[in-house]
């Protein structure tokens, strides 16, 4: 078994310069990947994406200019998923090479646990919002939208949908999504530690049969599910793959002036498409074919185009972002890749701060100026929490060493005296 | 009081507030509610309104919407297809414009389609100007199903020999967090295009005038006179928007009475 999983886990350790010295170590903890391990480009995206999807769910203002959605069709969802899949496959597949099949799946459920409560917890404070502005808000021009507080009516029906990850309200789209995500992710990582492209090529069958047939889970009260994991976990199973050797075995192409040129080509097409939806003045410009081919552009089931954008993306940032760049240690990018480190925290504040900001700037006050204000607070916020969970990581991890014992949380809880 | 601190830049939101208490309370107030001209365009146009609109022609209207196409439910005179009447008229002189409003309360628009061509022949309007996606958007209906919806609607009403001119959700921002409408809007977009049926972006519409301190949209408790006073501008647009895209020269209409 290890025979076959050995050369293409093999890969993925040779994407961290300092993994073998890393690896001798004894007393590093298996359970916590030492950080100079991590490619801290994945990091330094993912903090950024998780920046963009904070300042995404904020309303509309002057920094949701500087957030890719506005100069592609894909936004930061992609990257997130994307480099979810790549670290969650690069972690636990060496937890599963290491401790076994078994021992590395309970990991993961622990995993999946932690994000489930995350996302009840949100769901709490969301409520807290939602109650709150129904018992305030009384203006005539908006009696039908605030139907939406309907719900409030039935608590009993919409706890308990909540709970069963159906109802959810906007905003809160990306947790569910991840929750499912990860509880597929043994059976993903175990067949991909034995048959890599298989599993590729099963996950984009899956999605094009999805396509076909329309497959999709339900929402509550109506609806589906506005990011559809038959769809998405595309990106998310080709995020493992990549993490298990592919990235390396897809370097020639990578590396080729066509694939470049394709890239640029087709970044280019979709910026001048999203160019035309911001100014109409320009909108007679585009073909009326290429529109009826094109449109909708459609994120629940994650479009090929919005997928293909990713990918160009991702290409381009490889080729001309290495990995052993120095910027990325630099002090300028540290607070981006800190927050790339504690995504899940990261995330969950992310989505606390952004109902707290729009609470702010609805209730309190408001206007450009303190908008960017809200953003840029919300930022340093994320980022100097990312910081404390790395130093108390950092402090955990030396006391465990000198204790000779894996410092869990779970003994917080256990010792019973 | 909070209103004032809100949002706009502090010259619009002195503007507003001058113009909100100036001297014209007793008519209708004229609102600062300026649109750029590129929302009151369209690439369609509307051939059964220009055909309608000569020297003591009549121009019927129906409008087909949801709650948010009026402020209370008894009272219509203030709501804006009341509104558009008054205006069209204003600006159509020598036309008897008629606008009529079939109200479809928390109706999806899947559940409106298939009455629409129905409605149509009854009631032989030049002009459906149905506004729609506002309850779909609240019941997160599948886009697609809501796309399909719109589609056959649509394709309906034109057949049964009416112009149609779709009006989108209204810019709530007190509610975003709670109804996201970015993909209904964009299904709007696409089918108004497919069928060549201009769309009244009400939604970009009113965002603008809350951007630009016309209007204080995130009011907790504006009271009554704020949603009046949109729904005059709604109307306003609506008539500039209708004689733009139908190329109807106004002009012309005041030579030959």
């Amino acid at each position: 078994m290890t025979s076959v999983a050995d050369p293409i886990a093999g890969p993925a350790h040779a994407d961290a310069p300092a993994s073998s010295a890393a690896a001798t170590r004894a007393e590093a903890p298996p359970t916590i990947t030492a950080v100079n391990e991590r490619e801290l480009r994945l990091d330094l995206f993912r903090g950024l994406a998780l920046w963009l999807i904070f300042i995404d769910h904020l309303p509309q203002n002057l920094l949701t200019w500087l957030t890719i959605r506005n100069y592609g069709f894909s936004d930061a969802t992609e990257i997130f998923i994307f480099i979810s899949g790549y670290t969650a496959a690069f972690v636990y597949g060496r937890a599963m090479q290491e401790q076994g099949t078994v021992v590395a799946s309970a990991r993961i459920f622990k995993r999946v646990w932690q994000i489930y409560v995350a996302h009840v917890f949100l769901f709490t404070i969301f409520l807290a919002e939602i109650s709150y502005v129904a018992t305030r808000f009384q203006n005539p021009l908006y009696t039908e939208e605030m139907g939406i507080l309907d719900f409030l009516k039935e608590p009993d029906v919409t706890i308990v949908q909540a709970l069963l990850l159906r109802f959810r309200p906007v905003n809160m789209d990306v947790l569910p999504l991840y929750i499912v995500l990860m509880l597929f992710l043994p059976l993903i990582l175990w067949l991909m530690r034995r048959r890599a492209d298989l599993t590729l090529g099963l996950s984009v069958l899956l999605y094009a049969l999805t396509w076909e047939f329309d497959w999709h889970l339900t929402a509550y009260p109506n609806g589906s599910w506005a990011f559809n994991p038959f769809a998405w976990q595309l990106l998310f199973v080709f995020g493992a793959w990549c993490a298990l050797g592919g990235a390396k075995r897809m370097e020639r192409i990578l590396n080729s002036p066509i694939t470049l040129w394709i890239c640029v080509a087709y970044l280019l097409g979709a910026f001048w498409v999203t160019l035309t939806w911001h100014i109409p003045q320009i909108h007679h410009l585009l073909p009326k074919l290429l529109e009826q081919w094109m449109y909708p552009i459609n994120k629940p089931d994650l479009d090929v185009l919005r997928f293909a954008h990713f990918l160009a993306l991702a290409a381009l940032t490889v080729r001309f972002l290495p990995k052993d760049w120095p910027g990325l240690k630099s002090i300028w990018l540290r607070p981006m890749v800190l927050c790339g480190q504690h995504s899940l925290e990261i995330f969950c504040i992310g989505v606390f701060l952004a109902f707290a900001g729009q609470f702010f700037l609805g209730e309190i006050a408001g206007g450009a100026i303190m908008h960017g204000l809200v953003s840029l607070i919300g930022i340093v916020i994320m980022s100097t929490a990312a910081w404390v969970f790395s130093w108390y990581k950092r402090v955990t991890a030396k006391g465990g060493a000198r204790a000779k014992k894996t410092p869990d949380a779970d003994l917080a809880g256990g010792e019973v005296r | 009081m909070t209103s004032l601190l809100h949002r706009p830049p502090w010259r619009y939101a002195l503007l507003s507030l001058l113009l909100a208490t100036g001297p014209a309370q007793a008519e209708p107030p004229k609102q600062a509610c300026e649109v750029p001209a590129y929302l009151l365009t369209s690439e369609s146009s509307l051939p059964k309104v220009k055909a309608a609109v000569k020297p003591d022609g009549k121009l019927n209207i129906l409008v087909i919407g949801s709650r948010s196409s009026v402020i209370g439910l008894s009272d219509h005179s203030a709501a804006y297809p009341t509104r558009l009447q008054a205006y069209l008229s204003e600006k159509l002189p020598g036309v008897a414009v008629d606008v009529a409003l079939e109200l479809q309360v928390k109706k999806t628009a899947e559940e409106m389609a298939p009455t629409l061509g129905k409605l149509v022949e009854d009631r032989k309007p030049d002009l459906v100007i149905w506004q729609t996606g506002t309850v779909d958007a609240m019941r997160q209906v599948d886009g697609d199903d809501f796309r399909n919806a719109l589609d056959d609607g649509v394709a309906a009403m034109q057949k049964a020999g009416t112009d149609v001119i779709l009006m989108n959700l209204q810019y709530s921002p007190r509610t975003e967090t709670m109804i996201s409408g970015s993909a209904y809007l964009d299904n709007m977009r696409v089918v108004a295009q497919q069928h060549d049926a201009p769309l009244f972006d009400r939604f970009a519409i009113m965002r603008q005038w809350n951007e630009n301190g016309d209007f204080d949209l995130f009011s907790p408790a504006p009271g009554m006179e704020l949603a009046k006073r949109v729904h005059d501008c709604l109307g306003r647009a609506l008539s500039s928007f209708v004689i733009e895209t139908a190329h109807i020269k106004t002009a012309d209409l005041r030579i030959q009475r």
